[in-house]
């Protein structure tokens, strides 16, 4: 007996350790795959920094110029990766600073944790230095967050927080420590989490609805797909391939779709909403079935509800239950993750063709080649447009390269004209619109692909709400390339104002700074283009350097997006000018 | 659509957060919650919410399917009138001088089938328990003579139809 209990202690050794509540979190990122995290530190958080100094050989955190940027970055990093980024903050203010980027991950659905210092339990409710109520801050703009104030509490939190922000639908989770659990020990032993009695990440799918879904598919003349990054987040990219090409069916994304299908597939015929292409808005009101796969018929992809495919039988491919007949009625609505309930419906669709109703994505696409695109892309005015750098882009990277968006005229031009090879190649704030995401998100996604080239296309508006973050590329040599389309102005909100407000320009004419100087000052290789000769070769210097690498290209000051849906007009209503 | 009365039940894990989180879900959509009431459940160590709402039912499956998402929700039904039996309580602080001088308040007390909770030297307590327009009715009556005090609580109900929790937790725990 006595031996026994001897043996027993001696073995559990191994599994638990007696350690500060600061050195379980680091214990618990390390068990859950981490190695790389993203913050700033401050008062309510150094014991967790002072863990983070003797852990560094095993775990990296990049100090970036604001948690703003923190968050974007680890944001960057999960959806170039599929893995959980991670954000670390102090209470009060660095707390704070996270909120933005919690709300895009929330209206993203990206897997993110963020973890903030909170003054210690005795003080909480006492309005103490740097103490806000973060938890009820997030709440709205987090899949879940908690506050812990012991320590022992810690490793099921943590194994919570990773499990509940990566499973089903992704989402943000924040986990809010108080300074009194960091300093305190515990008795740690880690355990992965496998499941939350009362959350049910992915529903059942249900064959039943399946077998519906491939019956209106078999008898639709014409069948449309429209995808988002539902395809992307349930990895489901093979799956919607042989669906489109079994059955023949044109398929068009969503903003945040891009990239789940090659740009170049025959039958990708390419983006729905505000500024997406002419073809596929148009043609959503001419399809007899539209298949909607894991997207959410945003108000920017539907303009007007009253008029958005009331012709047509709808069919809605869709991991999260509340977001079926949300906004658009589902005939059949199937529940789960995309790539299960693909897999399940390929065999029950026919092999089909659907040519002469292929035929008119294409006839439409002539319409806009001849009226928007061929003058965006091959300009023969003398100022410069950003169509023409995205297909420069294009042409340096040999479509290989992850391009991140922020903002604007700019955001929306990259996005239709940036071609695609390859999945989680596109990081954008589709559901937020967040200027100032993508200089902190290019640097997440580099560093979460290191082996694939990452550009950031930023608008000269947006590049000044995060430019601080250059300061990360800069103390790590982040080999990201930044190009800055200026036009001195906020353009997206100027071309509303020419468009809707009598060309009013209230507030959006910008005096810029010299930018090249600014990049210059961290040391980033630089270079400005204003002319149409240097363009070619400047992009492919830049796709060629080996370093970071700043480009700012002058172009028109006055251009404008089309085509456009005006906000809550049909998109039937497409405006090609 | 047309506004009705529901009950939203709520199925929960207890969770100091999940109130604020629920409360947000109808803040967002401006759906005034005309009573809310949290209590426990028929299974240990999971919570009920009952929460009224005057809407169209489209926002009120919207909303439940927005509340079943949040992590901590086991489930959330919603029902009208007819599917529930529901009932809600309301205390009357009444001066005792009344009950001397005031022949009429003891026909009231009598008709209202309300208990008697408390005499003091002061005042007397009066509980009533039943539909709205009961407690309304009863109000009614003795606001003329003055009421020193009026409380009613949220509505609490149970459906008809049965909500299988014992069986969604069952399902969980064979996974
Ligand atoms: C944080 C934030 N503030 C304001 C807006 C509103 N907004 C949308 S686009 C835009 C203009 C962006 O200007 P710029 O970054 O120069 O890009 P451009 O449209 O000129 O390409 C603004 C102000 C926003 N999306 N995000
Ligand atoms: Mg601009």
């Amino acid at each position: 007996m006595e031996t026994l209990k001897a043996q027993k202690k001696d073995s559990e050794k191994d599994t638990v350790m007696r350690i500060s509540g600061a050195e379980a979190i680091i214990h618990c990122l390390l068990a859950e795959g981490v190695d790389l995290i993203y913050g700033y530190p401050g008062g309510a958080i150094m014991p967790v920094y002072d863990e983070l100094y003797k852990f560094q050989d095993k775990l990296t955190h990049i100090l970036t110029r604001h948690e703003q940027g923190a968050t974007h970055a680890a944001q960057g990093y999960a959806r170039v990766s599929g893995k959980v980024g991670v954000a670390m903050a102090t209470s009060g203010p660095g707390a704070t600073n996270l909120v933005t980027g919690l709300a895009d991950a929330q209206i993203d659905s990206t897997p993110m944790v963020c973890i903030t210092g909170q003054v210690p339990r005795h003080l909480l409710g006492s309005d103490a230095f740097q103490e806000t109520d973060i938890v009820g801050i997030s709440t709205p703009v987090t899949k879940w967050n908690y506050q812990v104030t012991k320590a022992s509490e810690i490793p099921e939190i943590m194994a919570k927080a990773f499990y509940i922000a990566r499973s089903g639908r992704p989402g943000p989770v924040l986990i809010d420590i108080t300074k009194n659990a960091q300093f305190d020990e515990l008795d740690f032993t880690y355990e992965k989490c496998k499941g939350v009695r009362s959350y049910k990440p992915v529903p059942e799918p249900d064959l039943k609805a399946i077998e519906e879904a491939a019956e209106l598919i078999n008898n639709a003349k014409k069948p449309f797909i429209v995808f988002g990054q539902g395809v992307i987040l349930g990895e489901a990219e093979e799956e919607l391939k042989a669906l489109v090409e079994k059955a023949g069916i044109p398929a068009a994304w969503t903003i945040l779709g891009l990239s789940a299908m090659d740009t170049a597939h025959p039958l990708n015929v390419g983006m729905v909403g505000m500024h997406g292409n002419y073809g596929p808005n148009v043609l959503t009101n001419e399809c007899d079935l539209l298949i909607a796969i894991g997207m959410r018929f945003d108000d920017r992809v539907t303009g007007s509800l009253d008029t958005y495919a009331k012709q047509a039988k709808v069919i809605h491919f869709e991991i999260d239950p509340a977001e079926i007949n949300k906004n658009v009625k589902a005939d059949v609505a199937v529940l789960g993750n995309a790539r299960q309930t693909l897999d399940l419906l390929l065999p029950l669709v026919n092999k089909n063709e659907h040519a002469a109703w292929k035929a008119e994505f294409d006839k439409k696409y002539q319409i806009e080649y001849d009226t928007v695109i061929k003058n965006d892309i091959t300009p023969t005015k003398d100022g410069l447009t950003m169509g023409e750098v995205i297909e420069q882009i294009n042409i340096s990277s040999e479509h290989k390269a992850v391009i991140v968006t922020d903002v604007g005229q700019h955001q929306m031009i990259a996005c239709r004209y940036a071609k695609f090879k390859q999945s989680k190649s596109n990081i954008t704030s589709g559901g937020l619109g967040t200027m100032g995401f993508a200089l902190p998100a290019a640097i997440g996604a580099k560093m979460g692909a290191m082996n694939r080239e990452v550009v950031a296309v930023i608008g000269d508006g947006g590049y000044q709400m995060t430019i601080q973050e250059l300061g990360v590329i800069f103390q790590h040599k982040v080999p990201v390339k930044i190009v800055v389309l200026n036009n001195d102005h906020l353009g997206m909100v100027r071309q509303w104002q020419e468009l809707f407000f009598e060309s009013r320009y209230a507030s959006t004419v910008m005096v810029n700074p010299d930018f090249v100087k600014i990049a210059e000052g961290y040391h980033i290789k630089s270079r400005r283009v204003s002319v149409r000769s240097e363009l070619k070769d400047a992009v492919a210097e830049m796709i060629a350097s080996k370093d970071s690498y700043f480009l700012e290209v002058k172009v028109e000051k006055e251009d404008n997006v089309f085509p456009m849906i005006p906000s809550g007009a049909s998109v039937s209503d497409i405006r090609l000018k | 659509m047309e506004k009705q009365w529901y009950t939203i039940s709520v199925y929960s894990e207890n969770n100091v957060g999940l109130l604020n989180r629920i409360s947000g879900i109808f803040l967002k959509r401006h759906i005034n919650i005309e009573s809310l009431n949290v209590s426990k459940s028929e299974i240990d160590n999971v919570s009920k919410f009952t929460i009224v709402v005057v809407a169209p039912e489209e926002s009120v499956r919207k909303i439940v399917g927005q509340i079943e998402k949040q992590v901590e929700v086991i489930k959330a039904y919603y029902h009208t009138d007819d599917e529930t039996i529901y009932q809600e309580s309301a205390l009357f602080k009444i001066s005792s001088d009344l009950l001397f001088d005031e022949r009429q308040i003891q026909n009231i007390i009598k008709e209202s089938n309300s208990q008697i909770v408390t005499v003091a030297r002061d005042f007397f307590v009066l509980a009533k328990t039943g539909r709205r327009h009961e407690i309304d009715e009863m109000h009614d009556a003795f606001e003329p003579y003055g009421i020193m005090q009026f409380v009613r609580s949220g509505r609490i109900a149970v459906s008809k139809a049965a909500m299988p929790i014992t069986s969604i937790l069952a399902e969980f725990q064979n996974q």
